[in-house]
């Protein structure tokens, strides 16, 4: 793992939250109660607050630090569906040598999976993570970058035209289709953002 | 008197959570204690979860707490609450799958009967059928 891995997830994962609060707040609003971007940007910078304290750790015990810093700070699901990802992430983060990214993310869906009682299909943060998952499964190891954006932004797209079963937007029923699920926009923000990291490009 | 199930409210407003509170005091009396909280930590609309470890740690007793809450997040962030305390009281804390007002006051009137934690929860689902 590169010593300055850490750092630089933290800061990533802040700054696409935070410079797209207002787009998450926004998409909340059409299909929950508007407080996504806030909440989000609440959680993402009390990780940063808390960068030099988590960065110490290993991997696996500084994931879930920060996703126990979700859980504290968030107030809302989104807290502990976040955190509860992260925590997944880091419990299969291993020891040492190099974490095997979709050994860790299926535990980080499973974990999101028994929190929200959730299934991917229903309009949630679920429909960008499986996706991404399969997709990580699939992918040779050169490509693994790649093709986990694609599946994100497949994913995302394809909450447009579902119906949300679960969340505040599921008392919307039908009028919850034609919409972009906030949590599939902030999960596909997310994605993009570490992408962008193992990439070197933040 | 700690040998009654206590009540936790927890809503997306401090307001309706203190509100709730106030009713069951008023129509039930004193000797269910009830903890509420609501709000994010920055004091706006939401629940979090330090709020709602405080709350039930603050009733809790041997006889169990039941929880009434309102939306969403309210049940995820109370679920994380419980799963963080420790596991012989995590036993004794319920969500009650009830409206969080007439929930409340009827889960404290039964609990102030000296009822066990499934009846009261029992009593407080009532509205559902």
């Amino acid at each position: 793992m590169a010593p300055d891995l850490l750092p630089r997830l933290i800061a990533a994962t802040a700054a696409t939250i935070a410079a797209h609060t207002e787009e998450l707040t926004t998409l909340d609003q059409a299909i929950g109660d508007g407080d996504h971007g806030v909440n989000m940007k609440r959680g993402f910078d009390a990780i940063a607050a808390a960068a030099e304290e988590i960065g110490a750790q290993p991997l696996g015990g500084a994931l879930q630090k920060a996703g126990m810093t979700l859980v504290m700070n968030v107030g809302g699901a989104s807290g502990p569906l976040y955190g509860s990802l992260l925590m997944g992430l880091g419990k299969a983060a291993g020891q040492d040598g190099d974490p095997d990214i979709a050994a860790m993310l299926a535990e980080g869906v499973a974990a999101v999976k028994k929190r929200g009682k959730s299934e991917a299909g229903e309009k949630t943060m679920l429909d960008v993570l499986v996706p991404v998952l399969e997709a990580l499964r699939a992918a040779e190891p050169g490509g693994l970058t790649a093709a986990a954006r694609a599946a994100a932004d497949r994913g995302l797209a394809a909450t447009e035209d579902m119906l949300a079963t679960k969340g505040r937007a599921s008392f919307l029923g039908e009028r919850s289709v034609g919409h972009l699920d906030p949590g599939a926009r902030s999960s596909a923000l997310l994605v993009h953002a570490v992408c962008d990291v193992i990439e070197g490009k933040a | 008197m700690s040998d009654c199930v206590s009540i936790v409210i927890v809503s997306h407003s401090a307001e309706v959570a203190k509100g709730a509170a106030d009713m069951v005091r008023e129509m039930v009396g004193d000797e269910v204690r009830v903890a509420h909280c609501g709000g994010n930590p920055e004091g706006g609309l939401g629940t979090n979860v330090p709020a709602i470890i405080e709350a039930i740690r603050s009733v809790y007793g041997p006889q169990g707490v039941a929880l009434l809450i309102d939306l969403g997040g309210a049940e995820t962030n109370s679920e994380m609450a419980i799963e963080m305390l420790p596991a012989e009281m995590q036993d004794r804390i319920v969500i009650c799958n009830a409206p969080i007002v007439e929930g409340a006051v009827m889960a404290a009137t039964e609990a102030a009967g000296g009822s066990s934690l499934a009846e009261v929860r029992a009593t407080a689902e009532e509205f559902l059928s």
